[in-house]
């Protein structure tokens, strides 16, 4: 779909700003400089008790800069576009440039790596932006009336809210690149609370969001959604301490995905921050499974046309069928591992560093309730919380609720115990995948099962 | 107004409090210009309303494997706008000091208040605030060589330590913030608030094992941080958990006793406690201490305090991002909750007086309450005793970070340096794990409190509702009965 006139114009303003800027930069005598411009709108509204809580509107504009001087570098950033500001802005970034070393690998890509066309990925709904404040009143008001009104259990509601955003952003590089990029988002979500025993409150949180306003789910749906998790999870225990099978719940499951692509990016490989650091071609998870990052699908939320340093991209197999083929790589990332890059950059105008567009877990053909099947007792896992992974060691323990499992079927809900193993054998460990992948976030998974892992508890 | 890369040298005592265009200068905000705003934000109603001017210069380095790669700083400058219905609020914010754009700014932010009562802004008294962090030299005004050579001396520091240390990535963060808050209730309060923060990370390699350590810390202080703590006690520092780490056995997995090591262990309070205790979850009943204000909420040896006012301390302001002078807030004496800390329309809520913990990140970002400096008073007991009274625990010394559910309590802290206590005494140090517990149930399980209450060296930055603020927590070392310890032995 075309994105409007008006968006094209404001991207041709954005344009010459970053080409002008560039010229100064080349007068300045730096050897390389990318310049990112960035335009963004955004609309927040919350409704509690059928009361508006918030009405936020707000424009933005940021202009950043990387600049290369005898391989020294600088990033600043400003959001003064005036002549004069940006003169001198671009002059102290130059300067700054001073103060670090050195380095013969920080210069940019080959031109002929730049691309000169890119994809339309449909990234930019019209309909967004138009979206007033009085609309979005009433989405949020009737997302948190469904969630009320679905189960008298449910006592309050931390509030419904309806938030959008829109940006434009254009890159200019000194190696000749330009690229133009717009998107929408916007979403809709409630937390509906239920009372439970000894003053403790049970939330029930859920959301719809996406690039497209029409392809939201409906207030009542959501609202609803909310409301029946809050009210399952009433009345939790601790189980007992010991080896579990445990499946996660694609949201859940979608936070260890994470870690294993905080884990592939070329930045963490090189500076040893990672466990798959030196793996590449070994069997790093059950055959079952297959992660893969896929930049260009049309609509999705990481979705890129080109990467941070104006290079193609294309969809990434960084682990097939077990065995780890590939990590996420920019160009100094690449450099300093000596492989090719995969035009996995990102932070335009920023530092470059390798970063994840759409990363997921392949799915399988199980429906998600065939996971529990033969399970006797294990725990079903809908929530994480905290920090504790170490990417050094795949170290991986975290607190976690959900419900048990008993004779392959949810039973009691479970809360305050963890799910420990280390992640390099919880991804050889995952015995089955099922089949309700949606790229609703940037980093997704379809639910899966682990044979075993450590449950603390009582 | 100071640059980056040029020195400053020595600040004189003359220099004026503060370099922002809005309190310096031919943009300076005048009182009749300030009231002009806020009199069009509440032209359509309101109760009250208030402009945020925020000024922020940073200046950052960050060296990898011994060479700085990047220099990077800037400045970023803009004005919030707010008005409050009751409960509602209304919020632009416009990122220059044109007046046209603030005017736009206030108009949008008045959306909220269709066709209500309006006030009209009071007249503005300037107010003088004792600062609790005066700086003499603002890091982010240090000449940019002398900031290498720190990062150089943390850097050279780890990697002599020991030969096992094979790699070290440093940085070093400094910022100049200004702000200034204008109410329609009279008050025009500026507040310069600076901030150094230098974190360093190693890794050890043993045969095929590697492991890391870090280290880190900072401020509201200037140059003088350094020579109180040096850069070379944070290099030593993170080699040492890097090489403790090379020892680490897998950690027990259950419930059990675990004692807390003094300063960094606050991170429990702010999770345990402090979050659910931020009025904005009580006033919307979703917080699990909704209701409980003098009721036991955990043993008669814990009182916890919000303290905003802590010297040099990374949580403090010396007044809150409404323009409220803050104070101690008392949150629970003797293990009975006191209070809750307020923001202005919690405070309204609750028929209190607002208790000047309204933060927010940034112009951006509206206020809401939250934690400034978190701290548990010392007790009595002698730390050794502490340790000697459990018989198989524990020792938890350094983390990575919390979370908190607020509405059940349930909250999580990851260690990254612990270790085992059998018999009274420390024995192996222990993989990274997580500890799961749950507030009220675990504090009322706190059965000593130590005498050496340590504040924690400023890393901590909070996050909530997507907005981030840097805090500092502090105690003395506690013993927990009951905690469950996420290990892999079973």
């Amino acid at each position: 779909m075309p994105r409007p006139r008006a968006i094209e114009k404001k991207l041709d303003r954005l344009s010459r700003i970053a080409e002008r800027s560039l010229e100064r930069l080349r007068d300045l005598g730096v050897d390389h400089a990318e310049v990112a411009v960035g335009t963004g709108r955004e609309l927040e509204v919350s409704v509690r008790q059928g009361e508006v809580e918030l009405v936020k509107e707000a424009q933005s504009s940021g202009l950043s800069v990387r600049v290369v001087r005898d391989g020294r570098m600088a990033t600043s950033s400003t959001t003064d576009f005036r002549d004069e500001s940006l003169a001198a802005f671009l002059a102290r970034a130059v300067e700054m440039a001073e103060l670090s070393e050195p380095d013969e690998l920080a210069g940019p890509p080959s031109p002929r790596s730049l691309v000169k066309e890119w994809p339309d990925l449909d990234l930019f709904d019209p309909a967004t932006d138009r979206i007033r404040a009085g609309r979005a009143i009433k989405l949020a008001t009737a997302v948190e009336r469904a969630a009320l009104r679905a189960d008298a259990r449910i006592t309050t509601s931390e509030g419904g809210s309806f938030g959008r955003s829109s940006g434009c952003s254009v890159l200019a590089t000194s190696g000749g690149f330009l690229g133009r990029n717009a998107g929408t988002y916007q979403s809709l979500v409630v937390q509906a609370v239920a009372d439970d025993e000894g003053g403790k409150k049970r939330k029930g949180v859920y959301w719809s969001g996406g690039r497209f306003f029409g392809e939201l789910e409906s207030a009542a749906e959501v609202g609803r959604e909310a409301a029946s998790r809050a009210v399952a999870s009433l009345g939790p225990m601790k189980i007992p301490t010991g080896h579990y099978p445990v499946v996660f719940e694609k949201a859940a499951a979608r936070a260890i995905v994470g870690l294993v692509a905080s884990c592939v990016l070329g930045d963490s490989v090189y500076r040893q921050r990672s466990y798959l650091a030196g793996r590449l071609g070994d069997t790093i998870a059950s055959p079952q499974v297959s992660f893969v990052d896929d930049p260009l699908i049309p609509r999705a939320p990481g979705s890129r046309p080109y990467d941070g340093e104006g290079r193609k991209v294309k969809k990434i197999a960084v682990c097939r069928k077990g065995v780890l083929r590939s990590y996420l790589l920019d160009t100094y990332s690449s450099r300093k591992l000596d492989l090719r890059p995969t035009g996995s950059a990102s932070g335009g105008g920023g530092v470059p560093h390798s970063s994840t567009s759409n990363f997921y877990l392949v799915p399988g053909r199980m429906a998600p309730e065939r996971l529990l099947k033969g399970i006797e007792r294990g725990l079903f896992v809908t929530r994480m919380m905290g920090f504790g992974f170490d990417p050094t060691t795949g170290n991986f323990s975290r607190g976690a609720e959900g419900f048990l499992i008993e004779n392959g079927e949810l039973t009691s809900p479970v809360s305050e115990v963890t799910v420990s193993r280390n992640l390099d054998e919880l991804l050889q460990g995952i015995d089955a995948v099922a089949n309700d992948l949606e790229h609703k976030t940037s980093v997704s998974s379809p639910s899966f099962r682990v044979d075993q892992m450590t449950v603390a508890g009582s | 107004m100071p640059r980056t890369g040029k020195s400053t040298g020595r600040t004189s005592a003359r220099r004026p409090r503060g370099e922002a265009p809005f309190v310096f200068g031919p943009q300076a905000i005048d009182p009749e210009l300030a009231q002009r705003v806020l009199a069009r934000a509440l032209e359509q109603g309101g109760h009250f309303a208030d402009l945020y001017f925020e000024y922020r210069r940073s200046a950052s380095l960050s060296m990898e494997d011994g060479r700085v790669r990047t220099a990077g700083g800037g400045i970023d400058m803009g004005v919030g706008v707010r008005v409050v219905m009751g409960s509602a609020v209304g919020y632009a914010y416009a990122e220059s000091l044109e007046p046209d754009e603030m005017l736009r700014a206030a108009e949008t932010a008045s959306q909220i208040a269709r066709a209500g009562a309006t006030v009209a802004p009071v007249a503005v008294r300037q107010r003088k605030i004792r600062s609790a962090y005066p700086v003499e030299d603002e890091v982010v005004d240090v000449e940019g060589a002398a900031r290498v050579e720190l990062l150089r001396r943390v850097d050279q520091a780890a990697r002599r330590h020991d030969r096992k240390i094979k790699r070290v990535d440093a940085s070093l963060v400094a910022v100049h913030k200004e702000i200034l808050v204008v109410t329609s209730d009279g008050v025009m309060a500026h507040d310069v608030r600076p901030m150094v923060r230098m974190s360093v990370s190693a890794v050890a390699r043993r045969g095929k094992r590697t492991e890391t350590g870090s280290s880190g810390g900072g401020g509201r202080q200037g140059l003088a941080y350094f020579e109180a703590v040096t850069p070379e006690d944070h290099g030593i520092e993170a080699a040492r958990v890097a090489l403790v780490n090379l020892d680490s056995k897998p950690a027990p997995a259950g419930t059990m006793p675990v004692v807390l090591a003094p300063g960094d262990s606050g991170i429990l309070l702010h999770e345990a406690v402090g979050h659910g205790l931020e009025a904005d979850f009580n006033r919307k009943r979703t917080s699990n201490y909704t209701d409980c204000i003098g009721r036991s909420v955990a043993s008669p040896l814990v009182t916890v305090v919000d303290d905003p006012r802590l010297a040099g301390s990374r949580g403090s302001i010396n007044v809150d991002d409404e323009g409220v002078t803050p104070r101690e807030h008392r949150l629970i004496v003797g293990g009975k909750l006191r209070g809750y800390m307020h923001d202005r329309i919690s405070a309204e809520f609750f028929g209190k007086r607002p208790s000047g913990s309204g933060r927010r990140e940034s112009f951006r970002h509206v206020t809401m309450p939250r934690m400034s400096n978190t701290l548990m008073e010392a007790g009595e007991d002698a730390p050794e005793d502490i340790i000697r009274s459990v018989k198989r625990g524990i020792y938890a010394a350094k983390y990575s970070g919390g979370q908190v559910n607020i509405s059940n309590g349930d909250f999580v802290f990851s260690l990254t340096e612990g270790y085992l206590i059998e018999n009274g005494k420390l024995t192996a140090p222990l993989k990274g794990v997580n500890l799961i517990g749950n507030g009220p149930a675990a504090l009322r399980t706190v059965s000593m409190v130590g005498h050496d209450f340590m504040l924690s060296d400023g890393m901590w930055t909070c996050g909530k509702d997507g907005q981030s603020v840097p805090v500092g927590v502090g105690m003395p070392t506690v013993k927990v009965d009951e905690l469950t310890v996420g290990g892999t032995a079973v």
